[in-house]
């Protein structure tokens, strides 16, 4: 059970990991560019040195990490959040406005404070959905949407007028003290605590589910919530919420560990669309957390190669997107050759993952 | 020819409409059917007997086109027929109304009919065809009403229009007068038999034989999937046909042997209800001020046509619904079996393990004791002779009779004070069926309060010690023999 | 706020709510027959790259009619993956929305080159109606507009007739109410649907040549700045229903026209009010117009070989 549980999964990260590589070249090959030149140096930009590895790849996985855990951990309560991407920034948001507002004499606790504050501001921010869904029936999946546009354009307000950096020059907020920075893991690096913290999370998220109590009562009401609740007095709308939030939460602490441990500065584009590729990162894991490790860094790996391969081979960085989007579309076609296959797809792919849409749709 | 009414009729003068012959179909490991054969003459009512699982509804689905066979041949007026899909079928005149009405419920009775109809698109011709049939056929329809907002009856008479709507001249009809009250099911049959003197041919898939018996000519009888006695309606017993349905060596019926005054009922009431109702969604009373009570080691039956405001009844006292009024005494856990297992009782995609897990879910607390839920789980599949490889398997893997037993077992875990079951047997075979009551009867002598609610009347009468009947929404004690709770039943109706 | 400005007011408008109006019919139809679309951005953008190649080469009535093509295709990958493969319709309608949003920008890149500089694609001018333009306030609004905004106006019509008035419509209807039903009366719903969807990726497609064609003239990666998102909206608020579509989608033009005036009425609100004012309006939208909505019962379900 425990080899299965394992093994399963890497097979099938390798394989989508082989598949990325497939369809770029392909992509390669049908727009002109040079593949073998193109390819080697995606490999380089990804896993060059040891200090790329840690300063490029590992770093570009942490927050799709902490946003795939949030996606995957609302799917799994059958909660649709499209809405990491704005969490995150809200959570960015947040952890700034605590660099700027509370004295550096603070010290270390300094950092603590800004993720703390991040972890409420993007809990806070899917609660506004959360809420919306709760009282007033509005589909998750349009609010949350809605809600990232929202939290885009209140970063680009604030960073600039309240939060803007002193000159007022740059659209962007002023550098975060060393008070408020994370701490580096490997100096010489920009390997940042954050990275462990992440990990942690995804330990830490995989033992919930599977072992306490709480943990089941989120998988049986995304899995079932009428059986959840007839069955098991589940009481599946705070479950659904308190899924939701936490969610949020997550994603929101990884906005604040971008901002306090990369870029040490709030700007509008920060994320570069990682609340939608967490999607992609959380299918690839089956929504499960201990994979999710796996398929982000694979996602980090890609991003972190694509700027390698943009400047040393001329590939537009757009290229990455267009790939990920593939392997997406081919693992959603493979579990349609795999249920036709029968035992060959049980033993590759397991059970379908969940439907969180028809669980919205039977509730409606 | 002078076709004489009455179920004596020679068949031998009439041309055969539809032939079945030799229908074998397999659903992955499961054979559906085996060789089954059916043979129905033009303008003759046939009834088609079998148990729950015996292959009846999977034969109909592929003389409609639902569903194609794997071997074996259909043929209409003789011709050799392939159907791929109802409109080949409906092309044919063949017209079916399944046990789930096909209906959508957000359009008009119009709307529904002229789904899927062809010629120009005219819904005021569609109204002038359904007022046409409905008084010709005498079945009484409203054209502009929202399928949502019909009874059941009249949701069932639109499916039928439908099908005489496409011409269909042979009409299969499933479990028809499984929704109905007796006196509706009386007025659908003998409506059959005027459409069968009229020249059309009904199909009837039933497993009530007396209902059939009354209007059949002839009589088909299914059993795991192979066809076991056809013969004229006047020329077979209702022993021989529960013979062949169950098998030339079965037992005698449980309900004549189960000892039903063997123990005693202690009057201590475990759940009472006083002038209970219950408004749904809508504002609209479901239940009227219910009052009844149920004691220490009896079983409730409850006797109701769907609609009466009984499936509200039990989640009341099952705690899974609040009432709107009144007073509700119950235990603080109420095991509840719902009668439809793989929404509101299963997880199919979770272990058997997790299954069982999830009673008293909300109450668990920390880290769950896995490995004491599993063995929980093994010890419960062998005390209730549940058939699986281990307690880690999914629950989808099982078969429905197995799900159920496992359900039954984990709802009586821990000896409850009082179980509500929704037709707990629906859809079981003969073995799991007796094996389930067996398990109810035995809940019952330690004590349990239950209370058992079962469309099929004869499971109610054998099952209880007394019995309810709701009706409209309101409650009425009755006695607790066929006749009083059938005519109880239509009461207000 | 003068008569002039109020003119202007109701000309940009209309103007901004025809890209949203095309959108929304489109996916009106497809959410109709259970299919939800949130891929339709990705048929935006890929119209708007369409548009500009096309209308570059030859001009710019080709250009609209390229646009909608490449809609098409876009839609048809994403009807392939979630109706005949039977994918999840979220997961699927993300993926093909990234993939639109970064082919484009590829394309883009790789057609173009680096240098992106304002590349200008020829413009469909605006069409009077003679006589009907001069009326006051209201004449350019509505009279003198380019070709999409007439497009759009008898798209509305068209498709509630479509829906309501043809067999193929109650059809379509009933696939998204209830697939089981539907395929009982011999309807075939994953052909029905797979059409639904294509027309919905003609119509986003159609939006996107228009942003291009008749509005910005030129080319920028990621343009369509989630309208397809409002689109959606658009059709929630607009009950599901053509001219509850085309209602909506004015409402949401007139937010849009909004900053216009607040700008030249030199009220100093930061620009990003503006944009987020439409997505702030439809949270508040969907709040105010809950409950009394019925989206289609089988909306979103994954289509089934069989019942």
């Amino acid at each position: 059970m425990k080899f299965r549980r394992i093994v399963r999964p890497l097979f099938e990260l390798s394989l989508a990991g082989v598949l990325a590589v497939v369809v770029l070249a392909l992509l390669l090959w049908a727009s002109g560019y040079p593949i073998e030149r193109s390819l080697s140096a995606l490999w380089s930009g990804a896993f060059g040195s040891w200090s790329i590895i840690a300063s490029g790849t590992i770093v570009r996985a942490t927050p799709l990490l902490f946003t795939g855990l949030a996606v995957a951990v609302a799917f799994r309560a059958g909660i649709l959040n499209i809405g990491a991407e704005g969490q995150l920034l809200t959570g960015a948001v947040a952890a700034t406005a605590v660099a700027m507002t509370v004295s550096p004499t603070i010290g270390q606790f300094g950092a603590v404070l800004a993720l703390a504050g991040g972890v409420l501001a993007g809990g806070a921010w899917a609660g506004i959905a959360a809420l919306l869904r709760l009282r007033f029936g509005v589909l998750e999946v349009i609010s949350t949407i809605m809600l990232n546009v929202i939290a885009l354009n209140l970063t680009g307000a604030l960073v600039r007028g309240p939060l803007q950096e002193a000159t007022h020059t740059f659209p962007q907020s002023a550098m975060l003290t060393s008070a408020f920075r994370l701490p580096r893991l490997i100096p010489g690096t920009r390997l940042h605590a954050g990275v462990a913290l992440a990990v942690v999370c995804a330990i830490a998220m995989a033992w919930f589910l599977r072992a306490t109590a709480s943990g089941f009562r989120l998988r049986m009401t995304g899995a079932n919530p009428r059986a959840a609740f007839s069955a098991g007095g589940i009481d599946v709308a705070r479950v659904s919420v308190t899924a939701f939030i936490a969610s949020g939460a997550i994603a929101g602490l990884g906005g604040a560990v971008e901002v306090t441990g990369v870029t040490y500065a709030l700007y509008e584009n920060l994320s570069p669309g990682y609340g939608y590729t967490a999607i992609a990162v959380a299918l690839l894991a089956r929504l499960n957390p201990s994979s999710a490790i796996g398929a982000a860094l694979i996602f980090g790996a890609l991003e972190s190669g694509a700027s390698a391969m943009q400047r040393d081979a001329q590939v537009p960085a757009g290229m990455v997107g267009v790939v990920e989007a593939c392997v997406i579309l081919v693992l959603l076609a493979s579990e349609w050759v795999g249920a036709r296959a029968g035992s060959v797809r049980s033993f590759l792919w397991g059970g379908p993952p969940r439907t969180a849409v028809q669980a919205e749709v039977a509730d409606s | 020819m002078v076709i004489p009414s009455g179920t004596n009729r020679s068949v031998t003068a009439r041309a055969l409409r539809l032939s079945l012959s030799a229908i074998r179909r397999t659903y992955g490991a499961v054979t559906a059917l085996d060789g089954a054969s059916l043979k129905v003459a033009v303008g003759e009512v046939h009834a088609l007997l079998g148990e729950n699982g015996a292959g009846k509804t999977t034969l109909m689905k592929i003389a409609f086109g639902l569903d194609q066979p794997d071997e074996g041949a259909i043929a209409i007026d003789g011709e050799a027929c392939t159907f791929r899909s109802p409109r080949d079928a409906m092309k044919r005149g063949i017209g079916m109304v399944q046990q789930h009405f096909a209906l959508v419920d957000a359009m008009t009775v119009a709307e529904n009919v002229a789904l899927g109809a062809g010629g120009p698109f005219d819904l005021g011709r569609t109204v002038a065809v359904i007022e046409e049939i409905s008084r010709a056929s005498g079945l009484p329809l409203d054209p502009a009403a929202r399928v949502r907002d019909l009874t059941v009856g009249a949701q069932q008479r639109l499916e039928i229009i439908k099908a005489l709507a496409r011409r269909s001249t042979t009409l299969i009809l499933d479990e028809p007068t499984a929704v109905l009250s007796p006196g509706e099911s009386a007025e659908l049959l003998a409506w059959t038999r005027r459409f069968a003197d009229g020249g059309g041919t009904v199909i009837l898939i039933a497993h009530k034989l007396r209902e059939v018996l009354s209007v059949a000519d002839r009589i088909t009888v299914m059993r795991r999937g192979r066809t076991v006695l056809t013969g004229l309606a006047s020329e077979v017993t209702e022993s021989s046909l529960a013979d062949a349905m169950l098998g030339a060596s079965s037992s005698q019926p449980e309900s004549a042997t189960a000892p039903r005054a063997a123990h005693s009922i202690e009057n201590t009431p475990v759940i009472s209800l006083t002038g209970v109702s219950v408004r749904d969604s809508m504002g609209v009373k479901r239940l009227h001020e219910a009052t009844l009570t149920v004691s220490r080691g009896e079983i409730l039956g409850v006797a109701a046509v769907e609609g009466a405001g009984h499936s509200e009844l039990l989640r009341v006292m099952a705690g899974r619904l609040a009432p709107s009024d009144g007073t509700l005494v119950a235990p603080a856990e109420v095991g509840f079996v719902p009668e439809d297992r793989h929404r509101d009782a299963v997880v199919l995609e979770a272990t058997l393990t997790e299954n069982v897990a999830l009673r008293g879910a909300k109450s668990r607390r920390g880290v769950i004791a896995w490995n004491a839920v599993r063995k929980t789980t093994a010890s419960l599949m062998r005390t209730r002779d549940v058939r699986s490889d281990n307690a880690d398997a999914l629950m989808r893997t099982l078969s429905g009779g197995n799900q159920q037993k496992l359900v039954v077992g984990r709802e009586l875990l821990g000896a409850p004070a009082a179980l509500i079951v929704e037709n707990p047997t629906r859809g079981l075979d003969i073995r799991a069926t007796s094996e389930v009551h067996a398990a109810l009867r035995a809940a019952r002598d330690d004590g349990t309060a239950i209370v058992v609610y079962s469309s099929d009347l004869d499971e109610v009468l054998a099952l209880a010690d007394r019995i309810i009947v709701v009706a409209a929404g309101r409650v009425a004690a009755v006695a607790a023999d066929r006749d009083s709770v059938g005519r109880a039943m239509l009461e207000a109706q | 706020m003068t008569q002039a400005l109020f003119a202007d007011f109701l000309d940009a408008s209309v103007r901004n709510a025809t890209p949203l109006l095309l959108a929304a019919l489109g996916e009106t139809v497809a959410e109709r027959s259970g299919v939800i679309n949130v891929g339709l951005e990705g048929t935006i953008i890929a119209g708007c790259l369409a548009g500009l190649v096309a209308a570059g080469a030859v001009g710019p009535e080709a250009g609209l009619l390229a646009s909608g093509l490449a809609g098409v295709l876009i839609a048809g990958i994403f009807a392939f993956v979630a109706i005949a493969l039977a994918a999840d319709q979220i997961i699927t309608g993300t993926a093909i929305t990234m993939l639109g949003l970064g082919l484009t920008g590829t394309l883009y890149r790789v057609v173009y080159g680096d240098a992106g500089a304002a590349l200008t694609a020829p413009t469909l001018a605006p069409i009077g109606i003679p006589g009907l333009e001069q009326i006051p306030v209201v004449g350019h609004a509505l009279f003198r507009q380019p070709l999409p905004t007439y497009l759009a106006a008898l798209l509305v019509p068209t498709v509630w007739w479509w829906l309501y008035r043809t067999h193929s419509g109650l059809a379509l209807r009933a696939t998204g109410e209830n697939p089981a039903a539907a395929r009982a009366s011999g309807i075939a719903p994953g052909p029905l649907q797979a059409i639904a969807v294509l027309f919905g990726g003609l119509c986003g497609g159609l939006a996107g040549g228009t942003l291009v064609l008749a509005q910005v003239g030129t080319f920028a990666e990621g343009m369509s700045s989630g309208r397809g998102f409002v689109a959606i909206a658009i059709v929630a608020l607009g009950r599901w229903h053509p001219v509850g579509a085309a209602i909506a989608a004015l409402f949401f033009g007139m937010a849009s026209a909004l900053q216009f005036v607040f700008q030249t009425l030199s009220l100093n609100v930061p620009y990003q009010l503006f944009l987020a004012l439409p997505y702030l309006l439809t949270l508040l939208a969907l709040v105010f117009a809950s409950g009394r909505y019925r989206a289609p019962a089988a909306l979103g379900a994954r289509t089934s070989r069989s019942e």
